[in-house]
């Protein structure tokens, strides 16, 4: 399997997580390992940097993990760009899941927030991993100043929907010269297996893990939907169809031979 | 345009009425509705609805986990003055009850938040009575200025502000403000707030605009359960949600359930609300709302927050004094009303893991406010 790049940084593992939503720190860390993700996502406003010892953080020091920062809370570019500071400092890393909903209801991201919070950070020497709308025309404006990744919705964060917005990713994914990491709405290992077989370079799980009957069983089972998925990408599917691809009397007057 | 506009469009007696009058199929189709209305609202809280309990418990409990995780966010409320002008039939605070009445002071705010940090609060909720010579926002100001260093979210239980106050007490810190009508049968309202501002029903129904137009991150609502008819009062809250969320939308929302507790100088009304209401009513906001925060207090019993925790809640308080002073420095002041749960905050957070639920300290931060 080839590995992901993303900012020259190397990732086995094409799963990330969310670290929100378990029931115990000691089930997410669990959760984490049986997943073999090299990379979470951490609430900012979750973190309490005042301790030496956050509880949530001392349960991801593990080997080959990789934190993600996110900017969940804000509404605005102005906060998010002071948000993302304290957790450059904090965290100690200038990754960063750049996430405005300025919507509580449905937690959609602010496009233009989102935009304009983007190229500054980037202008800061921040990687930036925008959290967005399935929307082709803003990944490519958020490449134009120079985003590390974009990580599309496949349906509201939290819903389990699965892929609803399919035919945006795939033009995303046709079109993006950087990775993509679709995010939110993956509902079941199936959804995300299907988006990794359409050509996603990683997918995002929270909710589904978190919230499952078994979290830790569910984490293994998404990791082994994302290798599937991702090897049947990379062996090429076979295409669809609907008739038989038989001889055509359409170029048979041609007459030649092949 | 505010609330109070839609509100003179309904009639109290027809809302009641038209609750009674749900029948089992309008409950099923609420309870299959892809998106509820506040008609299926209606549904979901009537007479009809408590043969389907169980579902709907089922149903909030997947609904709230989905969308909530499994983890409980804790506060502590910190009661900085019992001082009030109002007269309210039910309050310890009432202006007529004969009691000692206290305003914490600078130096008595910080051995009050000391106490609280060192049981990990990191959200605190602020109460006051309605003593606007001496409680007002010059104090309120001094007071956030003084907390907010020392936690993560301040919450503002006080009463009825106007829209700039708001304004500069948010951009000053504070993240959320609750403010309950208490009731909105008008034609009552003022048999239970006989004296002083709060006995002014259409500003306090105004306030919930002002609070959303100065652009506050979360505000609370509620009923006080058990003064008049709780279901045509339920109703009404919910419709006022349904306005607020959809004029307002970047707040976000929460709900609180208080029953009415004995307390000084307390009239009896005969509109209790049992249990199993309760428990229906935390249902059928959950089924209308996925993402509003409900918050339950100490005023409920052990056994039943224990239960409650898997159907519906996201917020507690524990450990709770409602008396200024009453974690340290005059634990013995009258209290607003009696708690009932007097677990501590360690044992509460202990439960809540039992129960297969993170404990949540911390879920805002300081920083996120400029």
């Amino acid at each position: 399997m080839q590995k992901l790049t993303i900012a020259h940084r190397q990732f086995e593992s094409r799963l990330f997580l969310g670290t929100g939503k378990f029931g115990s720190p000691e089930i997410m860390e669990q959760a984490i390992l049986a997943s073999s993700t090299e990379m979470v996502t951490v609430a900012m406003k979750r973190v309490d940097t005042a301790t030496i010892e956050d509880q949530l953080l001392s349960h991801l020091q593990l080997p080959h993990l990789n934190l993600l920062p996110n900017t969940s809370g804000v509404r605005t570019a102005k906060e998010a760009v002071f948000a993302a500071k304290l957790a450059r400092e904090a965290m100690e890393t200038n990754w960063l899941k750049l996430e405005i909903h300025p919507d509580p209801r449905y937690l959609m991201p602010d496009p233009i927030e989102t935009l304009k919070a983007t190229e500054e950070l980037v202008k800061l020497g921040f990687i930036v991993l925008p959290y967005i709308h399935a929307d082709p025309v803003l990944c490519k404006r958020l490449e134009d100043v120079g985003t590390a990744a974009v990580m599309p919705l496949a349906a509201p964060i939290g819903s389990n929907k699965g892929l609803k917005t399919l035919d945006f990713l795939e033009i995303i994914i046709e079109q993006s010269k950087v990775p993509v990491i679709v995010d939110a709405g993956i509902g079941s290992p199936s959804d995300a297996a299907k988006a990794m077989e359409l050509g996603a370079d990683a997918v995002l799980v929270n909710t589904a893990i978190a919230v499952a009957g078994n979290p830790v069983e569910m984490a293994l089972a998404f990791r082994l939907a994302v290798e599937a998925g991702r090897k049947a990408f990379e062996s090429q599917l076979a295409a669809i169809s609907d008739q038989a691809l038989s001889s055509s009397p359409f170029t048979q007057f041609l007459n030649y031979e092949l | 345009m505010s609330f109070n506009e839609i509100f003179d469009q309904y009639d109290w007696e027809e809302a009641k009425a038209s609750i009674i009058a749900k029948t089992p199929r309008d409950v099923e189709n609420a309870l299959l509705a892809e998106k509820r209305t506040p008609e299926h609202f209606k549904a979901l809280i009537s007479p009809a609805a408590q043969s389907y309990l169980e579902y709907m418990a089922r149903l909030s409990h997947s609904l709230t986990r989905k969308r909530f995780g499994n983890t409980i966010q804790l506060f502590a409320p910190l009661y900085l003055s019992n001082e009030c002008n109002n007269i309210c039939t039910y309050c310890g605070f009432s202006f007529d009850n004969k009691i000692k009445r206290k305003t914490l002071s600078a130096s008595e705010i910080l051995l009050e938040i000391n106490e609280l940090k060192n049981h990990g609060f990191q959200h605190i909720l602020l109460v006051t009575g309605e003593a606007g010579h001496t409680v007002n926002i010059d104090y309120f100001l001094k007071a956030v200025e003084l907390i907010r260093p020392h936690f993560a979210n301040i919450s503002l239980e006080v009463q009825p502000l106007e829209h700039d106050e708001y304004h500069l007490l948010h951009q000053c810190g504070i993240h959320s403000v609750l403010v309950y009508q208490e009731t909105y049968n008008k034609q009552q309202y003022n048999t239970w707030h006989t004296k002083g501002k709060k006995a002014n029903f259409n500003y306090r129904l105004q306030t919930p605009d002002r609070i959303g137009k100065a652009g506050m991150h979360k505000i609370g609502l509620g009923v006080l359960l058990g003064l008049d008819d709780w279901r045509t009062d339920s109703f009404f809250c919910a419709l006022h949600l349904h306005y607020l969320q959809k004029t307002y939308w970047q707040t976000r929302y929460s709900v609180s359930l208080p029953r009415i507790r004995p307390a000084e100088g307390l009239v009896q009304t005969g509109n209790s609300i049992t249990d199993a209401e309760l428990v229906q009513l935390i249902c059928a906001y959950r089924l209308f709302k996925e993402d509003l925060d409900i918050s339950m207090s100490t005023r409920e019993t052990e056994t039943f927050r224990n239960n409650i925790i898997k159907l519906g809640t996201t917020t507690i308080s524990a450990g709770s004094k409602t008396n200024p002073g009453g974690y340290i420095v005059d634990p013995q002041s009258l209290e607003q009303f009696e708690i009932s749960d007097e677990r501590s905050p360690e044992q509460m957070a202990a439960l809540i893991s039992s129960l297969g639920y993170t404990p949540v300290w911390k879920d805002w931060d300081k920083h996120l406010q400029s």
